[in-house]
């Protein structure tokens, strides 16, 4: 089940905290203590917003173990605003119904399940940016 | 440093193959060498290319596993893994050995078992080669990752999905004659454009198909036909996110770029290239990322004939990954022998006319490993 795999990761999981880096102000997710911008050391917590856009996406028909139920399911490279790109799904809406650029907004979802008595997996996804009505 | 030559050669066919096990495979690739090669000296050394056995077989020490079963017990043996490049890393630690002048002697064996388990469960041990916490666990796979850069190059460059086709009809083109490949069927374009999704817009004739397969390299320090000049091996970020510029496959830059400067050649002197043609899109950007091609070029070669046997540019001259196949860890070691054949004038119908120089490349994960290799027919 890989328990304390997943829960060391709850907090970019569930409220996309990275870092911020003293040095050059480069925004870092997922945090990983260097800088790839500087090389200087980066451990300060910087919460993102989770707002951002497609760069692509793709829909997967193949999908594999874990993830099957669900498939087909779409997968994009989020750009945040502050910077970074993430790999996450798409949600609340119809696989392909986006384009590279459409604005987005982060939500949290159960990513997987390992079988019927496995433990349940939550993170981040992004829907669609919802307009107030 | 001392010069390198292939001694030996040893290719198997790629397939489903229920009836042979890792052992008996990477022996099949052994024998082969040994027969290629019935004058050489006993190998001193054996590095194992290979990704998938831990997740796939539940083996892993495949060093003393192969060198065990081969009749070669005791000497030193290991396994090198770097992903769908661990074929190609096998054959650069190799390199070293001989170069450095530590090692008179070493077999290099790629092996790989796919076919034993089916289904969702072999794309999750693949997607192990991507990031686990932040690229698989999201249900990115191989292919997603893929896709994701071919549809942004497509935006990027105004490209469409039929200018990809003939990277596909190429290389099955040329595995018809070439008695190892997995697929000897003939493809159109039309046929491309219409087959089924695997993940948008990759479909199931863009990427390679999972297979069993054994190649083997003998090298010394033995003069011979053919020298290897270069070798390199270079990585990126892990994740396709994490990079400044996804559409730049700096791994293969980097590697590429050594090896050219190590071989002291330019690209347009390479005669024959084995790409790693995992998906259409790693052909079109290794291709730029090599120098084949300025950036957004890449898909041109594909269009008028260049990359066929008789062009300016042959690749996947045997079938490449697409059609020979991709069995993970031996695909490098197809590669390789593939060109070492081409620069023997040992390739049949098959052969490109005068090869001297060749070039080979592997490919880890979505680009975050890239190993190169020259060969030179002496």
């Amino acid at each position: 089940m890989e328990i304390s795999r997943h829960w060391r990761l709850r907090q970019q999981r569930y409220a996309l905290v990275g870092e911020v880096c003293p040095h050059c102000d480069e925004k870092i997710f997922p945090p990983r203590d260097v800088c790839p911008n500087c090389s200087g050391e980066a451990k300060t917590p910087y919460v993102f917003s989770g707002k951002g856009e497609v760069y692509s996406y793709t829909t997967v028909y193949d999908a594999p173990a874990g993830y099957d139920g669900n498939a087909p399911y779409t997968v994009a490279l989020v750009k945040l605003e502050e910077g970074p790109l993430v790999t996450a799904q798409l949600t609340d809406m119809d696989n392909g119904a986006v384009a590279i650029g459409t604005p987005v907004e982060m939500v949290t979802r159960k990513l997987r399940e390992d079988g019927e008595r496995g433990m349940l997996v939550y993170g981040y996804k992004f829907r669609p940016v919802l307009a107030a009505s | 440093m001392r010069n390198v030559y292939v001694s030996g050669v040893g290719l198997t066919p790629v397939g489903e193959h229920w009836q042979a096990s890792l052992r008996e495979l990477s022996y099949y690739a052994i024998e082969a060498v040994q027969k290629d090669a019935p004058n050489a000296p006993q190998p001193e050394a054996l590095y194992v290319g290979n990704m998938l056995a831990g997740a796939l077989s539940h083996q892993q020490h495949l060093g003393a596993l192969v060198a065990d079963f081969a009749g070669l017990r005791g000497i030193e043996a290991v396994t090198v893994e770097a992903a769908g490049a661990s074929g190609g890393a096998a054959l650069r630690q190799a390199y070293l050995a001989i170069a450095s002048g530590l090692v008179e002697s070493v077999l290099v064996v790629g092996v790989e078992k796919m076919t034993d388990k089916v289904g969702s469960g072999v794309t999750a041990a693949s997607a192990t080669a991507a990031d686990s916490d932040w690229e698989a666990a999201q249900g990115a796979t191989p292919a997603a990752l893929a896709a994701m850069l071919m549809r942004r190059y497509m935006h990027a460059y105004n490209v469409e999905l039929k200018h990809f086709a003939n990277f596909s009809v190429n290389a099955h083109a040329n595995a018809k004659t070439n008695p190892n490949a997995m697929f000897r069927n003939t493809i159109t374009a039309e046929a491309f454009l219409k087959a089924g999704m695997v993940a948008e817009p990759v479909n199931m004739f863009d990427t390679a198909p999972d297979c069993d397969g054994a190649a083997a390299l003998l090298l010394t320090a033995q003069p011979g036909p053919v020298r290897i000049i270069a070798s390199a091996l270079a990585t990126d970020t892990l994740a396709v996110h994490d990079r400044p510029d996804p559409l730049e496959f700096a791994a293969v830059k980097r590697s590429a770029a050594k090896a050219f400067q190590m071989a002291g050649i330019t690209p347009e002197q390479v005669n024959v290239l084995e790409l790693f043609d995992a998906f259409t899109i790693f052909s079109v950007l290794s291709l730029e990322a090599s120098g084949f091609a300025e950036r957004g070029k890449g898909w041109e070669l594909a269009q008028n004939g260049e990359i066929t046997i008789t062009g300016k540019t042959p690749l996947s001259t045997f079938g490449g990954l697409k059609a020979r196949g991709n069995p993970g860890g031996a695909t490098g070691l197809y590669q390789a022998g593939e060109i070492v054949l081409q620069l023997r004038g040992q390739a049949g119908k098959n052969q490109v006319p005068g090869a001297r120089y060749g070039m080979c490349q592997s490919i880890g994960g979505a680009g975050a490993t890239s190993v190169t290799h020259i060969f030179q027919s002496v």
